[in-house]
């Protein structure tokens, strides 16, 4: 396929607000996580918390999309240049012929969660929302695309923690089929109760940070995140020449919240990006894994790692430092992907003490300073969806 | 400008069970009860599946079931979009309600039912399918968007694609925030290429302005539904010929069809 240059980005997780702290805390090895001080919930966690949402209301004509999902997407477009950044693609394109293509999961569901606790409270407070701008799937959409004065295609993706990766394939397409210029991706999902409750419901909610890969890893701890990118088929001078170079999607057809156990739709999915970009597994420098820390996913993706690129290619998961940020997780690991291939720098899994010895490919512990020409950032997710994005530099 | 083949259409909702019954009430020669629809758990889902499936799930099933009857392609060659505004709200409140509870108890079963893609992922159960399946949101557009989505995704794969939309009433007191009357669900089964006799040609394009086309006659009471902007486009092809049709926004444009039959 041809190349789509990442010609805007911007993030803001747990590590804090921008890609300057979002790199300075990898290469620091500082994890965003703490212990669970967001709601009462009875059960010992932690989680990737952003700071400073419960303080920044959304005002002016934008007051209607207050919740904290969409307080965590202004946050997260007001870093790195990126408004500004869409500004100009919008003068040079027309804001007709730029998508807009969003990922999340849980939307603005926490304020109706919190109005079910406030009893008989319950429905004056609902009354009064404005349902399709803050509890609604499609209110973060819907407020990004207005905040940044777009009016292509816009959707909301919610193929739960493949989302926010999903929305790269998308866009790809729609620029392919000559509808669009450009497109601003990315996805946002914020702390909520279904997702603690539910997660801890399966009991794939762990009771310490989360150890990706590791022999004694048991589940994960969920985060909060927003990030976006701009896509375009020309490179910008403001940004370097990294480039979305290949996609890959399938299904599992296998079961609603487990891996396929031999990762089957992993290794399709993985297979596929490299395919469409015309690249061979040992040009791949480095995969950021989906590296949930949950003993199931580990295993199927490690499978699926192995059989298409063996025990040499460095892989780790960057979620022992921002959380699972579930349908922000494809476009969080998409960002630090970007930084990675920028500033030639190759993560290590934090908080993996010893790599679980029945896992076969390549995980790396240690981080390493070195030029990266290609990096695979893979995003899977319940109902046994798969999404791999192959990054790197577009001749 | 995008031109996709339609191979066949499916119907669930209330009053309207299978496209053979609703085609006779959009050619008006047969009146809507608006009678609920009690949707079977799908027969095409595993026995335990068939067990877990939400309300949301048998419903998107139901109709994707009815549009694949004599489906030229395997089930697990088509890649799916199922668009829906709500998902599950049923879900929504069952997991609100115990959040509430002084001990709350999470099922689940009624966590994973709750993702938005959960009819998606039990249609792969179903199938077996590898092919990806992308779930769409777009409020009131959801039709619309989950349409362009998939006439995108024909156009340039060339393979076929199937289309569910879905969307069913609240619960109280999620009703308040979103009343709604009447479940339905279109499922349309689209390809780049036609194979065999389509039963329609689609030519979609985006353009500015306008509202989207008005419900049929007598089935106004659906218009609370966002899957239900589906109903223009089935009422062109009952009634056959040529039609041009606006079906919802896509971004800050509407999505205008051609529909040849």
């Amino acid at each position: 396929m041809r190349p789509l240059f990442v010609t805007g980005l911007s993030i803001a997780s747990a590590l804090g607000a921008g890609l300057e702290r979002t790199f300075s805390a990898l290469r620091e090895g500082r994890s965003g996580l703490r212990q669970n001080d967001f709601e009462p919930f009875p059960h010992p966690t932690w989680i990737g918390r952003v700071e400073g949402l419960e303080s920044a209301p959304l005002s002016g004509e934008f007051a209607r999309f207050d919740c904290r999902n969409n307080r965590l997407a202004q946050l997260a477009l007001a870093q790195d240049g990126f408004e500004q950044a869409v500004a100009r693609a919008r003068e040079r394109h027309g804001a007709a012929r730029i998508a807009v293509l969003l990922g999340t999961t849980t939307s603005g569901i926490l304020e109706t969660e919190l109005a079910y606790r406030r009893g008989a409270e319950v429905e004056s407070l609902l009354a009064a929302r404005d349902y399709a701008a803050t509890h609604g799937m499609f209110s973060l959409t819907e407020f990004v695309r207005r905040r940044l004065a777009l009016e292509g295609p816009a959707a909301t993706v919610s193929n739960a923690c493949a989302s926010s990766a999903k929305v790269f394939a998308q866009a790809q397409r729609l620029i392919e089929a000559g509808i669009c210029d450009a497109a601003v991706v990315g996805g946002v999902d914020s702390l909520c109760l279904t997702t603690l409750y539910g997660f801890r419901s399966l009991e794939l909610l762990s009771e310490s940070p989360c150890r990706p890969c590791d022999e004694r890893r048991d589940g994960i701890s969920i985060g909060e995140a927003g990030g976006f990118a701009l896509l375009e088929k020309a490179p910008r001078a403001e940004r370097g020449a990294v480039a979305l170079l290949g996609y890959g999607e399938s299904s599992d057809g296998y079961h609603m919240s487990s891996p396929h156990p031999e990762g089957a739709g992993a290794l399709l999915a993985m297979s596929d990006a490299l395919a469409r970009a015309g690249a061979e597994p040992q040009e791949v420098d480095y995969v950021n894994l989906h590296g949930t820390g949950t003993p199931a996913n580990d295993r199927a993706e490690d499978a699926a790692l192995h059989a298409v690129f063996g025990d040499s290619t460095p892989a780790s998961s960057t979620k022992g430092w921002t959380g699972h940020t579930l349908g922000a997780a494809g476009i969080v690991e998409a960002a630090v992907s970007v930084l990675c291939l920028e500033r030639g720098f190759r993560p290590g899994s934090l908080n993996t003490e010893r790599v679980d010895p029945a896992l076969r490919a390549r995980v790396a512990l240690e981080s390493e300073q070195r030029p990266l020409e290609r990096v695979l950032s893979n995003s899977f997710g319940f109902g046994g969806n798969n999404c791999s994005l192959l990054f790197g530099r577009a001749a | 400008m995008m031109k996709v083949h339609l191979h066949g259409v499916g119907v669930a909702g209330s009053g309207l069970e299978g496209w053979a019954a609703c085609r006779e009430v959009l050619a008006a020669r047969a009146p809507w009860s608006g009678q609920a629809l009690r949707v079977p758990a799908p027969a095409i889902l595993p026995a335990a599946e068939r067990r877990r499936c939400n309300a949301a799930s048998r419903l998107a099933l139901a109709a994707a079931e009815d549009a694949l009857a004599g489906c030229e392609w395997p089930l697990a060659e088509l890649a799916t979009v199922f668009t829906s505004a709500d998902g599950d709200g049923a879900v929504t409140h069952a997991l609100c309600e115990s959040f509430a509870a002084p001990e709350p108890d999470v099922s689940p079963t009624q966590f994973h039912n709750s993702v938005h893609n959960a009819p998606a992922g039990y249609w792969g159960i179903a199938t077996k399918s590898k092919r990806p399946s992308t779930s769409i949101a777009a409020d009131q557009d959801s039709f619309a968007a989950g349409l362009f989505e998939a006439a995108v995704q024909a156009t340039l794969d060339r393979g076929p694609v199937l289309l569910v939309a879905f969307d069913l009433p609240l619960p109280h007191p999620l009703a308040l925030m979103r009343p709604r009357s009447h479940d339905f669900a279109a499922a349309l089964l689209l390809s780049g290429e036609p194979r065999g006799r389509p039963l329609a040609s689609l030519a979609l394009r985006l353009e500015p302005g306008a509202a989207p086309s008005a419900l049929p006659a007598g089935l106004g009471a659906l218009a609370d539904n966002p899957a239900a902007r589906a109903l223009p486009l089935l009422s062109a092809l009952a009634h056959g010929g040529t039609a041009e049709i606006r079906l919802g926004a896509v971004g800050a444009r509407q999505l205008a069809v051609r529909c040849e039959r």
